[in-house]
């Protein structure tokens, strides 16, 4: 590795590494840098995203810039934050310890933000400070003195605007310097620690062969970290550093001492003097545009039908607006398939490649609309702020279950989708909170499931037009089981399984800010990316096996037959676990097959019960012959199959069963391990036979 | 001087400076590194519409923390309001 302030050699492209307070413009700086020269990944054993992009000098070299999570304070309290810690101390194997830190903060709000910068100053590196949003800090009056702390601290300090790319020259000009100062920002550790620092700064030093300054950086963390989050490429202490902060801490204790309070109240003195310096203040702000927004926007009424229209906008442009491009795609699917078996020759390679290959991601793509307005919507939301409201809102409902505000918006994206609703519990930082929204996301009732409900009611109803009374009636029966479900599952999750200290409500309320549709749109591509890339190979995986178990054996002369085949055979092996709840081995083959994803149901149903021309690639498929067709199915003793009772069982399965491949792939990939995907559809699954037990005895009981 | 006031126990749109609080737990600490220490002077701006958790504003930035937090916050009123 380099040392400090030296170029890197030649044959190495300078590292950098973006780093900077949640809501302070960090990645719209990072984008602007990099453009779309961005690879997106996730750091090894870590469900946190890696992002690393090419920047280019004022003389058209690359620089590698990694944008790190941001971080309120290098004391890790999530795993996002232990990532940026350990990347800024060199403790990850997998990716180099940075040449360079770009620190970047928000000019509005500058004395917090300074904690984080002055934590990165301790590191010895050189850094590159950038005033972010210094036109909002003008216009709130504010005067920040670039000159001033650019003395003071003795790093170059760039006045940025990177909405508008304002100041990007300049830092590129800093970036491209061969030579960047250190900075002579000096900070006296307070005399009752300092003893401390040195011992732990020692043995960090002599143990690890860490180079002075990061022990020295790394003592004081530990000072200030009292329950340090151990990731997974974190390279543990050694014993005797853990000796060593442990008799430290027993003697402090025992003098009353309170040494991490100490230590960030010095770091807030020494920052309250930098920014006396450098920051004039304008008049008393009086009430800023934020302020007036929230009035009305937490406000005990307007607040409550804001949220609502919210997320019924929301919620209404998924469903009209996604169906154009499902449709679109949904044809393109099919003239792919039509354009494959004209090329290749008939026989079970092409049958594997249209109805297993195509068929099945075929399923996964056609959500993908609904998935990307999703993700844009959360992208929104959460570039205007509007998401900490929600949050804010919700908090006081969502802590009755043990959880806090920002599993809502998870919780309610996953009505539309799970997916992208699993995939937003990023921002809950508590990983057992996490943990427990993920669990119960899929409990939300999706549209996938919306076509299983409406054949059931179809099928549920005598005569050809159902009620709107009792289809509305239904549907929100069948809503209602789900949303209790998830209530009750995290709430009994969270006092058992994945017991902890309460959820904190800690969180910063940023000002109200015009989204930048670039970053919204680009984080909607990359969100959307990694979902088919990591999800596809499984999806691809099980489409493949199941359209293996649903071919063979061929029945009589060849012919595809789903009765004959494995699915068959399983729907028959399966027909005494399900007869309990009034599913007979035909529904069992449709439980089968539905896992690629719930509305497969539908089409498969549609096979195994011989309803000629339907076709359930039609949105508007008219529903009445496969309806005749389960009217018309019996048992092999004559009883109708399909009665209220067991529609009603055949629901409220589906209801809660994890019935969905790609959403135990993205859990999977979430929770890094298999561990939970598998515990999820256990528990889903056995709740779902449970319940449909209880009704369908219960029913048969009471002569339905 | 008046009686031992908490930050949850304090008036929408009133000031106080920050005299204590517990020196261990989580929401503490990370307070503490949000920059409300003793000395700082802090406004409660609003409640939730249910309540809790609590809005203030602290260093010209906007803050939220549950009552159960703020209860244990001890603070003393600024001189002016506002």
């Amino acid at each position: 590795m380099s040392a400090p302030g030296q170029p890197a050699g030649p044959s190495r492209t300078p590292v950098y590494a973006l780093v900077g307070n949640p809501n302070c413009g960090k990645s719209t700086l990072f984008n602007a840098l990099t453009g779309l020269k961005q690879k997106v990944g996730n750091y090894p054993g870590v469900t946190v995203e890696k992002k690393i992009g090419t920047a280019y000098s004022q003389h058209g070299l690359p620089l590698t810039v990694i944008d790190l999570p941001g971080t309120y304070s290098l004391a890790a309290r999530s795993p996002d934050e232990a990532v940026t810690r350990d990347v800024l101390l060199g403790r990850r194997a997998d990716t180099p310890q940075p040449d360079r830190i770009l620190c970047i903060v928000d000019a509005t709000n500058l004395e917090r933000n300074l904690y984080l910068v002055h934590q990165i100053l301790d590191l010895g590196r050189p850094v590159i400070l950038v005033l972010n949003m210094m036109d909002l800090a003008a216009r709130s009056g504010m005067e920040v003195r670039v000159g001033r702390l650019e003395h003071a601290l003795g790093i170059p300090v760039i006045a940025c605007e990177a909405v508008n790319g304002k100041g990007l020259i300049e830092l590129k000009l800093a970036m491209s310097r061969p030579d960047l100062p250190l900075s002579r920002h000096a900070w006296d550790i307070p005399a009752a620690i300092a003893p401390a620092v040195t011992e732990l700064q020692a043995s960090l030093a002599a143990g690890e062969g860490k180079s002075p300054l990061i022990a020295r950086a790394e003592a004081l963390l530990l000072l200030t970290d009292q329950d340090s989050v151990r990731v997974a490429g974190s390279t543990p202490l050694n014993a005797r550093t853990t000796e060593i902060l442990r008799s430290w801490q027993e003697r402090w204790a025992g003098q009353e001492i309170d040494w991490a309070g100490i230590l960030v109240g010095s770091r807030y003195d020494a920052i309250g003097v930098l920014a006396a310096n450098a920051v004039q203040a304008g008049p008393p702000a009086g009430r800023t545009t934020s302020d007036k927004i929230d009035a009305v926007v937490t406000h005990p009424v307007w607040g409550w039908l804001i949220l609502i229209a919210v997320m019924t906008l929301i919620f209404l442009s998924i469903f009209t607006l996604a169906e154009y491009p499902m449709d679109w795609i949904g044809a393109q699917i099919a003239a792919l398939t039509r354009g494959v078996k004209d090329v290749m020759p008939a026989g079970d390679l092409r049958d594997l490649v249209t109805d297993g290959a195509i068929a099945g991601v075929g399923t996964i793509v056609t959500f993908l609309p609904q998935i990307l307005i999703l993700f844009f919507f959360i992208g929104l939301l959460e570039n205007t702020g509007y998401m900490a409201r929600a949050a804010f809102i919700m908090d006081r409902l969502m802590s009755r279950v043990g959880l806090n505000g920002k599993a809502f918006i998870p919780l309610l994206s996953s009505y539309a989708c799970a997916i992208p609703g699993i995939m937003a519990t990023r921002t809950i930082e508590d990983p057992k909170d996490r943990l427990t929204t993920i669990l119960v996301a899929p409990l939300m009732s999706c549209s996938a499931r919306l076509p299983v409900y409406l054949l059931m009611i179809a099928a549920l109803v005598p005569g050809d037009r159902v009620p709107l009374p009792t289809k509305v009636g239904l549907m929100l029966l069948m809503y209602a089981l789900g949303t209790f479900g998830a209530f009750g599952f995290a709430w009994l999750f969270k006092r058992t399984l994945l017991k902890g200290a309460p959820p904190l409500m800690i969180m910063e309320l940023p000002p109200y800010r015009l989204p930048g549709l670039k970053d919204v749109v680009l984080h909607m591509i990359q969100r959307a990316g990694l979902f088919l890339k990591r999800a596809g190979t499984v999806i691809l995986g099980i489409s493949i096996i199941l359209w293996f178990l649903t071919t063979y054996p061929k029945g009589p002369g060849g012919v595809v037959s789903i009765d004959h085949s494995f699915a068959g055979a399983a729907g028959h092996a399966i027909e005494p676990l399900i007869k309990p709840i009034g599913f007979d081995w035909r529904i069992g083959i449709g439980l089968i097959s539905s896992f690629a994803a719930r509305e497969v149901f539908v089409s498969s149903t549609a096979v195994v019960f011989s309803v000629q021309n339907f076709n359930a690639d039609d949105a508007h498929a008219d529903l009445t012959p496969l309806r005749e067709a389960l009217r018309n199915a019996h048992w092999p003793d004559g009883r109708a199959l399909f009665t209220p009772l067991v529609c009603l069982s055949l629901m409220i399965y589906y209801v809660f069963a994890m019935q969905c491949m790609s959403t135990i792939a993205v859990v999977r990939r979430e929770t890094n391990s298999w561990k939970w995907p598998i515990f999820q559809t256990l528990y889903m699954t056995g709740t779902a036979w449970v319940l449909s037990f209880i009704v369908y005895q219960a029913g048969r009981g009471l002569g339905f | 001087m008046a009686p031992e006031l908490k930050l949850s126990e304090l008036a929408i749109g009133a000031s106080a400076v920050v005299r204590a609080y517990p020196k261990s737990g989580e929401a503490f600490l990370r307070l503490r590194e949000m920059g409300v220490l003793p000395g700082t002077t802090v406004t409660l701006v609003r409640t939730a519409p249910l309540g809790d958790p609590l809005e203030i504003k602290v260093r010209g930035y906007h803050l939220t923390l549950r009552r159960s937090e703020a209860a244990h916050v001890v603070v003393e009123p600024a001189q002016t309001a506002g």
